[in-house]
């Protein structure tokens, strides 16, 4: 098992970093998923984190200069480790004017994803930072609960207005109840709700966009061709999940999208980084274990 | 006593302040022949900051005749004098500071722009002398380096981490966080910077060695320094004796003299000899140890007046006076200690210790230690050597 990545651009370093330090304010640990052309950051919905999951993709052409691995096996070609997103963050944090970073898998006092940086002095030898950022190593028999989430049908897909809006809305409908219904149609209609003995409340948003699904896609055939484009599909979601999600924003994302499955009453949220192809984090809170599409289907 | 002070002193006066209220709780006030000293020192006493402004510093500096006048405040109460310092700059053109025997008071007064007057009166309370007594000159480590290079540093390191460990070779400092135990270790993230000598403006080492010490006294001091742009000076010997980092221009000097870790059993790159030494068999004398040899001065200054100038303007100014002997009997009997702490490290004693720097009030002195603060650390070093 070997894991080798270097980073000199400083963009791509910048919106790395920025991509971990979103994740970071979502969950205390997650898993990372390496394989030769892709990094994965994946938070498998379990009870215990309450039922959210989260899928995030970065094309490793995208981000890293150079960059090598060698998997478990030929035929597993894969590196499957668990951290805590936050160390990863603030050690990338620290070392943005770095003139090139190298993240590399290490066996120290444990295994560790070492972030070493070479950062720029005005001497002649540069100064080196490394941070070792403590990983487990997941055994391949577990690997089956980190793979990409199949897509369902959803009823209704549609493209949520700016998320520091929506963040605004949620932030203040929090104090009012601890459960929101987002409900949605195929018509460009998004409404957020709260619905309490004492109170209700409504925030309406209009002309937002559904995406297209093409032909070929997942969605022919399903449930959103032969819906009543004005008939809402609605699921309730914990506020502070929610919120959690709206809170850590970090990536800018050009187009983010919720999509709803009525059937499981599922709601998922899924960003589509500006860079295509890029960063993709979709969050996933429900109560019942659902998919989303993936997120290069929707840009 | 009167001092004041104009322009951008009050600033540097200010920061001065605020980097000694990460210390401690209590500022202590001295008017010295030889300037104006504001010390602090936290409640473990493991760390101890000291700034001295000369005469030069205030456009007017007197002190009382005959009497020795010295206090502690409270430096919160302190600090809300010179609360806002980026408005201070600006406002303030003349700072008084005063003593009002009558009402027991020490009086701030900021004269501002457009003829405001704001007038603290802050009791106090009668103190005696705190006062670390450390030598500086006699540290085999020696550097120097601008602000700048220190704050990059110590940037990589979360604000929560309470210890960093310096190791130095003959022309490179590493700088890494200390995790306590291993299970800690397998858990906490590790960060280690390399820094070349050449960033360095002066770069001696003589003993390759690492220490290990608080980081938050350590910004505290980078905040003051950063502020007044003067270069940074550290210095330290081996594990145990303390790190003492000072800064200074003409009309100041500061210094913070911070405990260093004893043992670092974290360490492979440790060089020091002590630490290696093979076990000599010590009594189980562990605790006594504690109280007596930790203690690296003490000057309870319960003499008077001038015998307390004295010791403290000696180890801020003069380089080498007679500190020099004493200071190579404290470094024995720390490197003796060493070899304890090892052999003790064999079934686990608690393994963070950070040496107390002085004691003034915590622990009683013995009658022969309160007399003459000179013979204090002559009496430390024997006491010790008794014991093992």
């Amino acid at each position: 098992m070997k894991f080798r990545g270097k980073i000199v651009d400083v963009a791509c370093l910048n919106h790395f970093t920025r991509v971990v330090t979103t994740i970071s304010k979502l969950t205390k640990t997650c898993v990372l998923r390496l394989n030769p052309d892709n990094l994965f950051f994946v938070l498998s919905g379990k009870v215990a984190n309450g039922g959210v999951s989260m899928w995030c993709e970065l094309s490793q052409a995208n981000f890293f200069d150079e960059y090598q691995m060698e998997g478990v096996s030929p035929e597993n070609n894969e590196i499957c480790l668990e951290l805590a997103p936050e160390n990863l963050s603030r050690a990338l944090k620290t070392i943005q004017n770095a003139k090139s970073v190298k993240v590399k898998l290490t066996k120290k006092h444990c295994p560790c994803l070492t972030v070493c940086a070479e950062l720029p002095t005005l001497s002649s030898i540069s100064r080196v930072v490394t941070h070792d950022v403590p990983v487990d190593v997941i055994p391949k028999r577990l690997w089956h609960e980190f793979k990409e989430p199949s897509v369902p049908d959803y009823d209704v897909s549609i493209y949520l207005p700016p998320l520091k809006t929506i963040k605004n809305v949620v932030d203040r409908m929090k104090n009012l109840s601890n459960f929101l219904v987002i409900e949605a149609n195929m018509n460009g209609e998004m409404n957020l709700k709260i619905e309490t003995d004492l109170v209700s409340v409504t925030t309406y948003f209009k002309d937002l966009g559904n995406p297209p699904w093409g032909d070929g896609a997942s969605q022919d055939g399903g449930p959103t061709q032969s819906r009543d484009p004005d008939s809402m599909a609605e699921a309730r979601v914990d506020v502070r999940k929610l919120q959690q999600f709206l809170v850590g924003q970090q990536v800018n994302p050009s187009k983010s999208m919720c999509s709803e499955f009525i059937c499981t009453s599922s709601t998922s949220v899924t960003k589509v980084s500006p860079k295509a192809g890029g960063a993709c984090p979709s969050l996933h809170p429900r109560y019942r274990p659902s998919e989303c599409p993936p997120p290069d289907s929707a840009a | 006593m009167q001092c004041v002070v104009t322009g951008g002193n009050v600033k540097v006066l200010a920061k001065a302040i605020h980097s000694l209220s990460r210390i401690g709780d209590e500022l202590y006030v001295e008017p010295q022949e030889d300037g104006l000293a504001l010390r602090s020192v936290n409640s473990s006493r493991s760390a101890y900051a000291c700034f001295l402004f000369a005469p030069l510093f205030f456009s007017r500096y007197s002190i009382p005749d005959g009497r020795n006048f010295r206090c502690k405040i409270a430096i919160k109460s302190v600090q809300s004098v010179f609360r806002s310092l980026a408005t201070l700059e600006k406002t303030v053109e003349k700072c008084h500071i005063e003593l009002n025997e009558q009402k027991d008071r020490l009086t701030f007064t900021l004269h501002c722009k457009h003829g405001l007057l704001k007038t603290h009166n802050l009791s106090y309370q009668d103190s005696e002398s705190l006062q670390a007594v450390f030598d500086k000159d006699t540290c085999t480590n020696e550097f120097r380096a601008q602000p700048r290079v220190l704050v990059d540093t110590v940037a990589h390191f979360p604000p929560s981490l309470e210890e960093v460990t310096v190791t130095v070779s003959d022309e490179r400092m590493w700088v890494r966080n200390h995790v306590e135990d291993e299970t800690e270790r397998s858990k906490a993230m590790l960060t280690e910077l390399c820094l070349a000598s050449d960033e360095f403006d002066h770069f001696v080492v003589k003993t390759p060695n690492s220490v290990t010490f608080c980081l938050k006294e350590f910004r505290g001091l980078l905040v003051f320094a950063e502020s007044s742009n003067l270069p940074v000076s550290m210095y330290f010997d081996e594990p145990g004796s303390p790190v003492v980092l000072s800064v200074t221009d003409g009309v100041l000097e500061g210094n913070f003299v911070l405990a260093t870790l004893s043992d670092d059993p974290s360490l492979p790159k440790n060089k020091s000899k002590g630490a290696h030494a093979p076990p000599s068999p010590p009594p189980d004398d562990f605790m006594n140890d504690d109280m007596d040899s930790y203690l690296i001065a003490m000057d309870t200054s319960v003499a008077s007046g001038p015998s307390t100038a004295g010791p403290s303007a000696s180890t801020l100014t003069d380089p080498c006076t007679s500190k020099l002997p004493e200071a190579n009997h404290r470094t024995r009997t720390h490197s003796e200690e060493e070899e304890e702490e090892m052999e003790d490290g064999s079934d686990r004693p608690p393994n963070k210790k950070f040496r107390s720097l002085f004691f003034g009030s915590v622990f009683p002195p013995s009658p022969k230690i309160s007399t003459q603060p000179v013979t204090t650390q002559e009496v430390l070093a024997s006491d010790s050597e008794d014991e093992s």
